[in-house]
């Protein structure tokens, strides 16, 4: 019980760089695990810095996030071959980062096609910290 | 008694094919759901079983993005293009005559078939349309492209 109480109080002091303005349990867990792995204290300004900066060591059409997604969360973005995608914005899409395994599965593929590698903890957790903030 | 045999027969003929049915079901579900997150799910019979073996095999570079799955899933949608695949059941469609059996195409839209059906015009007007954004957006132009409508042009 006790273990429970401080756990959560660490993780609360982690988000505290971010906390989540749209809560949503199955989300809030998300955060709090990467915020763990991660160690330190999430940021949205720099997830959002890590988002529309352009990267290099990916693959050539992807040089940033925002080649897909914009730079505007709460608009549409679109695939490479126009398929629209819903805004990333945890307030215009509201069931966003609710399954963990489809937000691992995303992150894996899309930093390897941005950077060439996967996003560590503390790059994964910023970016949702910022989107869940919008 | 004619009715029992009836009965039996299509019990039988129902747990034979209950099976791979539903198989091809829950893998055709799935293939959509995958292959949709960021394109049509095009329609296996426009290309042969070596083309989505070859496709499937290299999911983590897609077409200039990694779309890697798990192996699982990856196998399930491998196994579903290749059984309705163009050359399924010594198949030989009119957009494969021209291909080569040692040529492995990569793309529907560089059969040769496709690109005598859609000529100059519709390249210059993909060109022209950022909203269309890629000949490989089929329901741009043919609406019930996802259902396998393309005779709409």
């Amino acid at each position: 019980m006790i273990k429970t109480a401080l756990l959560i109080l660490t993780t609360s002091a982690l988000l505290v760089g971010g906390q989540a303005v749209h809560a949503d349990p199955a989300r809030d867990k998300i955060i709090a695990d990467l915020a763990r792995a991660a160690g330190t204290t999430l940021s949205a300004q720099r997830g959002q810095a890590f988002f529309t900066g352009t990267h290099s060591g990916g693959k050539p059409d992807s040089p940033s996030c925002s080649t897909c997604h914009t730079k505007d969360m709460r608009k549409p973005g679109a695939t490479r071959v126009g398929k629209p995608i819903d805004p990333m914005a945890v307030s215009v899409t509201r069931d966003r980062f609710t399954d963990p395994e489809k937000v691992a599965k995303w992150f894996k593929r899309n930093c390897n096609s941005v950077l060439g590698r996967e996003c560590t903890a503390t790059e994964q957790g910023d970016i949702l910290t910022w989107l869940s903030s919008l | 008694m004619k009715t029992i045999t009836t009965i039996v027969t299509s019990a039988a003929l129902g747990l034979i094919f209950a099976g791979p049915l539903a198989a091809q079901k829950a893998g055709e579900a799935l293939t959509k759901e995958e292959c949709s997150a960021c394109h049509l799910a095009y329609q296996a019979y426009f290309l042969p079983k070596r083309s989505w073996q070859a496709i499937m095999a290299d999911l983590p570079n897609h077409f200039g993005e990694d779309a890697s799955l798990p192996d699982a899933d990856r196998a399930e949608i491998e196994a579903f293009l290749a059984a309705g695949a163009a050359d399924r059941q010594g198949r030989n469609p009119r957009w494969l005559q021209a291909i080569s059996q040692d040529v492995v195409p990569m793309r529907i839209s560089e059969l040769s078939w496709f690109t005598h059906e859609h000529g100059n015009r519709v390249k210059n007007r993909v060109a022209k349309d950022p909203a269309i954004g890629s000949i490989s957006n089929c329901a741009a132009c043919h609406k019930g492209a996802e259902r396998g409508h393309y005779d709409d042009d």
